[in-house]
């Protein structure tokens, strides 16, 4: 472990342990999402203890390998974010509009892939008034795709931002970056939970 | 006051003060009719009562938030209005439109009503929040569409703030969603369906944003907090409204005949409802903490601040109490509904009104804020307005679950009548008179201060520091 590094960085771009990431009004908006997504798994779960049967046949005719790939193209993402925000934090302030780009791009793939499964899925018959599992696939995963979308574009804006020089101080640079950083990361973390959930639990 | 075409705001506030009372006296008389069936029967029955007292609501509540539009986009836009003739002439238009309907409602038969207005021709009546003739539709549509017209127009030749940019968003959603009155399909499953995007999508959509921008501009003004950190929670808070307003919606659709999936939709999103509610509160309390300077309206800032809290409460809150499938398989429709209704609109609506003309009033007039004097009576009012309303809504809490109780919750047979279950409840309806008649009480000390305010002139400082305060 190379821990003691972080002692070495300039104080005026470093954080403090007490200090949140990002903006405190960002986290409510996050902590807002995640209930969401929260009262959706837990109405998931409630519906798959109640059709037992119609989940496991649902889950059958999903693509777990297209869901691992965007697993995969998610989690690629969240560390081209860390990356960026790593460098900020190392000073190397020209590299977070690239590390976010490659961020939003994964975000790209992940829509791409996504759109794949959709009209596979709707040319095999299936849609959202299918029955409950159908419902619950379409809805929360189209949800969470638009999420997806969002954080690519906050990721984007603050990228573009960044080029133009709006963040002035280490303060508002710092704020910037955390809060695009957690929003994209919250979003990873959803698909996390959704993934097993959805794609691999029987 | 610092632009002179602001001033077309005065008499959009002054005629919805006209209307509030008008919508106070038809509650109580609604109230009363609750316990002594007849009472004014035949002259005003019940269904044209309630029909004036919901109209009138949205009517002034509309006046309102135009007179605040106008009002504050002058401010913002840093530019005076693109036309103030025409705010003056849609205000007439608007005013009599309204009037006439109202009349019409009172002078005949709604069923004369449809006949003298040709109904048949277009026919858009009959539909509960959506009584008015068509040709009173149409006319609103040309209101809102002349009064956007004006709007825009200002907000693009000057400078562009969130709040003028969220505030011109919600408006444009309002004439949007009104159109919607308009479509009147055969099947009632699909009648319901949209009548409800405008209904809803009103209420819990984008008058939502049109609540944020006006508060955000109160609080603004009142704390001297930056721009900035404002514009940062309105987003946030516009955001939820949305994410949770919108899809929302499937509150509506539970049982009408729309799909099933509706019943996961609306109740996940609508236990959402509540958080951009508690966090309007939260934006309020928090300015507060890190405000600038003292503003010497105080009477604004209660009704802002309270505006928050009660909208919490009653859309929030109280919204939540019945807004899940299950639950609400049993309170639909019954006196629940009517609890949280009353709370939401005082909470979230009334009270940004009155908060934004007790704001302006005394600006419009040459001063920053009325007297000490009358302020303290605006601020009882505020108190007692908002205990009241309080104790209609605990009333009709109660009133509501004694009506589930006996006749929702039994099987068939078990089942008490309506009017069986109304006869049950005639006590509590006595005690939501009374606190009606003490709401009733709070509009007149309201009303009052404002001629106390005209004839107390103590007051505070000149408007000579308002350059400090853009």
């Amino acid at each position: 472990m190379n821990a003691p590094e972080r002692i070495n960085l300039p104080l005026s771009e470093a954080v403090t342990e007490e200090e949140i990431p990002g903006d405190l009004a960002m986290w409510f908006f996050i902590f807002a999402e995640l209930a969401v997504f929260a009262l959706l798994l837990g109405g998931m779960a409630f519906a798959r203890g109640t059709w037992p049967e119609m989940f496991s046949a649902g889950v059958a005719t999903l693509h777990p390998e297209a869901g691992l790939i965007n697993t995969l193209a998610l989690l690629t993402g969240s560390y081209a974010v860390a990356r960026g925000v790593a460098a900020v934090r190392e000073r190397r302030l020209e590299k977070l509009p690239v590390w976010f780009f490659w961020g939003a791009l994964s975000g790209v793939f992940y829509v791409v892939v996504k759109s794949v499964e959709y009209v596979q899925l709707f040319n095999a018959g299936y849609n959202l008034r299918t029955n409950t599992f159908y419902f619950f696939y379409f809805f929360t995963t189209f949800f969470h795709l638009m999420h997806v979308v969002l954080g690519m574009v906050i990721l984007l804006v603050v990228a573009r931002r960044w080029q133009r020089q709006v963040y002035q101080t280490a303060e508002t640079r710092r704020m910037a970056a955390d809060s695009a950083a957690s929003y994209w990361h919250m979003v990873d973390l959803v698909w996390l939970m959704l993934f097993p959930l959805l794609y691999i639990l029987p | 006051m610092k632009y002179a075409s602001q001033s077309v705001a005065k008499p959009y506030f002054a005629f919805a003060m006209i209307l509030f009372v008008g919508q106070i006296v038809f509650g109580l008389i609604l109230g009363t009719q609750y316990i002594i069936g007849d009472f004014m029967f035949p002259e005003i029955p019940f269904n044209v009562a309630r029909m004036v007292h919901t109209n009138l609501l949205i009517v002034w509540l509309l006046f309102g938030f135009m007179g605040a539009t106008y009002f504050l986009l002058p401010e913002e836009t840093q530019c005076e209005l693109h036309s103030p003739l025409l705010a003056k002439i849609l205000f007439w238009v608007f005013a009599a439109a309204g009037t006439l309907t109202i009349i019409g409602y009172l002078a005949v038969p709604y069923a004369t009503l449809a006949e003298l207005t040709g109904n048949k021709y277009f026919p858009t009546m009959g539909r509960e929040f959506l009584e008015q003739p068509t040709i009173t539709k149409i006319g609103l549509a040309l209101v809102f569409i002349g009064f956007l017209f004006n709007v825009i127009m200002t907000v693009l030749k000057g400078r562009k703030t969130v709040v003028s940019m969220v505030l011109t968003t919600g408006l444009i959603g309002l004439a949007a969603f009104w159109m919607f009155a308009f479509y009147n399909p055969a099947s009632l499953v699909m009648d319901k369906y949209f009548w409800w995007w405008v209904v809803h999508l009103w209420v819990e959509g984008v008058w939502e944003l049109i609540l944020g921008a006006i508060l955000a501009f109160i609080l603004i003004r009142t704390t001297g907090v930056d721009r900035e950190v404002v514009e940062k929670w309105l987003y946030l808070i516009i955001a939820m409204a949305l994410i949770s307003g919108i899809l929302g919606t499937g509150h509506h659709f539970f049982f009408i005949g729309a799909p099933e999936y509706w019943l996961w939709i609306g109740s996940i999103f609508s236990a959402i409802e509540p958080l951009p509610f508690f966090m309007m509160m939260v934006f309020a309390f928090s300015m507060l903490k890190q405000r600038r300077r003292d503003h010497p309206n105080k009477a604004a800032v209660t009704w802002a601040v309270g505006c928050t809290i009660m909208a919490f409460l009653g859309a929030g809150v109280w919204g939540f109490l019945h807004t899940l499938a299950p639950v609400n398989y049993y309170t639909h429709g019954t006196q629940l509904t009517a609890a949280h209704g009353h709370l939401a609109f005082y909470g979230a609506y009334v009270m940004i009104v009155l908060a934004i003309i007790s704001y302006a009033w005394p600006i419009l007039h040459g001063r920053q804020a009325n007297s000490l004097q009358s302020q303290r009576l605006e601020i009882a009012s505020c108190w007692t307005m908002s205990i009241s309303m309080l104790l209609i809504t605990l009333l009709l809490t109660a009133a509501g679950v004694v009506q589930i109780w006996l006749q929702r919750i039994p099987d068939d047979a078990g089942a008490l009548g309506f009017m069986a279950t109304q006869d049950a409840i005639t006590v509590i309806y006595w005690m939501r008179l009374a606190a009606g008649v003490s709401f009733g009480i709070g509009v007149f000390m309201y009303l009052a201060s404002f001629v106390v305010a005209a004839r107390t002139s103590e007051p505070t400082e000149p408007l000579l520091a308002e350059g400090a305060m853009s």
